[in-house]
């Protein structure tokens, strides 16, 4: 198994900590990850993304041009990757801000109105939880255990307080990702 | 018992320095390794092994900083990124012709000038002819992951203080910033000052009445001793050309054509050799592990066997210079890479392997 990932959004959206999340997640299931980040000017108040990869073997490049899920938090990044996704892959996007809503054919698309869920859960701040519980709904590259440990190691010790919220934000991502179209 | 975390290559560089036990760390920050002493200044080393971790005023500054700890036998370190190295490089010189042991880790980012602060590969002459002036070589090690950040850390040290010459650790943008899976080495202590004295008896520390004063510098008036001085020193290179060359062949065994690539274009090209091999080309890599020495041994080998190879770098064509040396016009040779920054895809890797050497 070798899943390759690009989270593209917003800097200040979580998209690189969703990344640290899920590959230390991966680490605690003993998978090999490689967690690639753009750095410098695209972090500050730009877009900022990151390739993470879970495979069971030894990782090649953690530089890709294509990927089997592409999660799509802005319109931006929704111009950037919605053609880097390989044939028969998975885009999951947040409509939130979408004015150009993903249009390939040969792809499964999914939705998930996480900021809405966030804010209706009072806590903006779980955004990025929401996201990544739709997307182990649909991909469930690790195991829940491992989610938990991957929470604990990545969060500081000062924010443990905050794990309880992030997996009812997880849980919550699992139930309101819908389909907006799959293949056959 | 070995620990297993997830990090950044240069988190996990300044983790392993501490562990192999260095002294001090000299720098000034610049994108994209500023992690490293921000890391080590998180860690309060001066609590937690008594290391010494300091922002100088410059990069100047620093690598004399380096020159003076090095000076006492300590382990010392600095690190910085393209431009900052340029700033560095006579006080490389110094500790060159000084014969000093330290480590020194670049990652590289696009130049010239200030350039880009995104990877590059485009130091490969800097690091591997001299960078400074006079005759000189570095030990150069070049990180291909996260996990060689952190064991490359405890190896420039040995090799440093092997052969009392400075050891540079090239990675690039990529490799400091991605985070990876990294198993840490066991914490070695710090050497006591009697064991700095035993070790490295040339060292500063201190005149005892029983033996002659002990001198560091590299300034010989004398044309006829710096001669000597470069002879030795030239003796030197040759014996390290001989015990530390280091490399990593992928799926060369039945390979018609080769690619040749260190750091992270060695990891873009071990998946360009996977989509190669899926549409039938016998395709292998060969990872020069160390950048001086050059592996011109295994590279020379394996020309009898292929008929052409690909050096992949992200410059406009540099190691590609020591292939064609290595190779001696046995089989074609040619360049393929990106600039400025940009990171070519496995997939162009093959393209331009089809276009330049295959059909070329």
């Amino acid at each position: 198994m070798t899943e390759e990932i690009i989270i593209a959004g917003f800097g200040g959206q979580g998209v690189l900590s969703m990344g640290k999340i899920l590959a230390y997640s991966g680490v605690m299931g003993d998978k090999e990850v490689s967690w690639m980040p753009s750095y410098g000017p695209e972090m500050r108040g730009g877009t900022a993304n990151v390739t993470v990869i879970i495979s069971d073997e030894r990782i090649s490049s953690p530089i890709l041009s294509a990927y089997d899920t592409a999660i799509i938090l802005n319109q931006q990044s929704m111009d950037k990757f919605e053609s880097s996704v390989k044939p028969g892959g998975i885009l999951i996007y947040d409509p939130n801000g979408i004015t150009r809503h993903p249009s390939r054919r040969d792809i499964n698309i999914y939705s998930i109105e996480a900021a809405d869920e966030a804010a209706s859960m009072g806590l903006t701040k779980v955004f990025n939880m929401v996201v990544l519980g739709g997307f182990l709904q649909i991909k469930p590259v690790v195991q829940p255990e491992y989610i938990h440990k991957g929470l604990m190691k990545s969060l500081p010790v000062r924010h443990h307080g905050m794990i309880p919220e992030n997996e009812k934000a997880i849980e919550k991502g699992k139930e309101i990702i819908k389909p907006v179209f799959l293949l056959n | 018992m070995k620990e297993l975390r997830l990090m950044k290559g240069n988190e996990a560089f300044a983790e392993a320095a501490i562990r192999a036990g260095a002294d001090g760390y000299f720098g000034y920050p610049i994108t994209p390794q500023s992690e490293v002493m921000e890391y080590l200044m998180a860690e309060k080393t001066h609590e937690r092994t008594g290391m010494i971790v300091l922002q100088a005023e410059s990069e100047v500054a620093a690598i004399n900083m380096v020159y003076g700890g090095a000076s006492c036998g300590k382990r010392v370190l600095t690190s910085s990124s393209s431009p900052g190295m340029s700033l560095k490089q006579e006080g490389i010189s110094y500790i060159a012709g000084a014969e000093l042991p330290c480590v020194i880790m670049n990652a590289v980012r696009g130049g010239p000038g200030l350039g880009t602060i995104q990877p590059a590969q485009s130091d490969y002459f800097q690091s591997t002819k001299g960078g400074g002036h006079g005759d000189y070589r570095l030990i150069v090690l070049a990180p291909s992951s996260v996990q060689e950040m952190a064991d490359f850390a405890p190896l420039a040290f040995d090799l440093a203080f092997k052969y009392r010459n400075p050891v540079l650790v090239l990675s690039d943008g990529a490799i400091g910033q991605m985070m990876e899976k990294v198993e840490l080495q066991e914490q070695r202590p710090r050497l006591t000052e009697e064991e700095i004295i035993k070790n490295t008896p040339w060292a500063t520390t201190g005149k005892t009445a029983n033996r002659e004063r002990n001198i560091i510098t590299s300034l010989n008036l004398d044309s006829h001793v710096q001669e000597e001085h470069n002879i030795h020193l030239q003796k030197k290179y040759r014996l390290i050309e001989e015990n530390e060359t280091r490399f990593e062949t992928f799926q060369t065994e039945d390979a018609d054509y080769l690619l040749i690539a260190y750091g992270t274009s060695a990891r873009l090209s071990q998946k360009a050799v996977d989509i190669a091999r899926a549409k039938g080309i016998k395709l292998g890599l060969l990872r020069p592990i160390t950048l001086f020495p050059f592996p011109t041994k295994p590279i020379a080998e394996l020309a009898n066997q292929v008929t052409g190879i690909l050096s992949v770098e992200m410059s406009a064509g540099q190691m590609v210079e020591d292939v064609r040396l290595a190779v001696n016009g046995k089989v074609k040779v040619e360049h393929f890479g990106r600039m400025g920054g940009v990171i070519p895809s496995p997939q162009e890797i093959v393209e331009a392997l089809e276009s330049k050497i295959i059909g070329g």
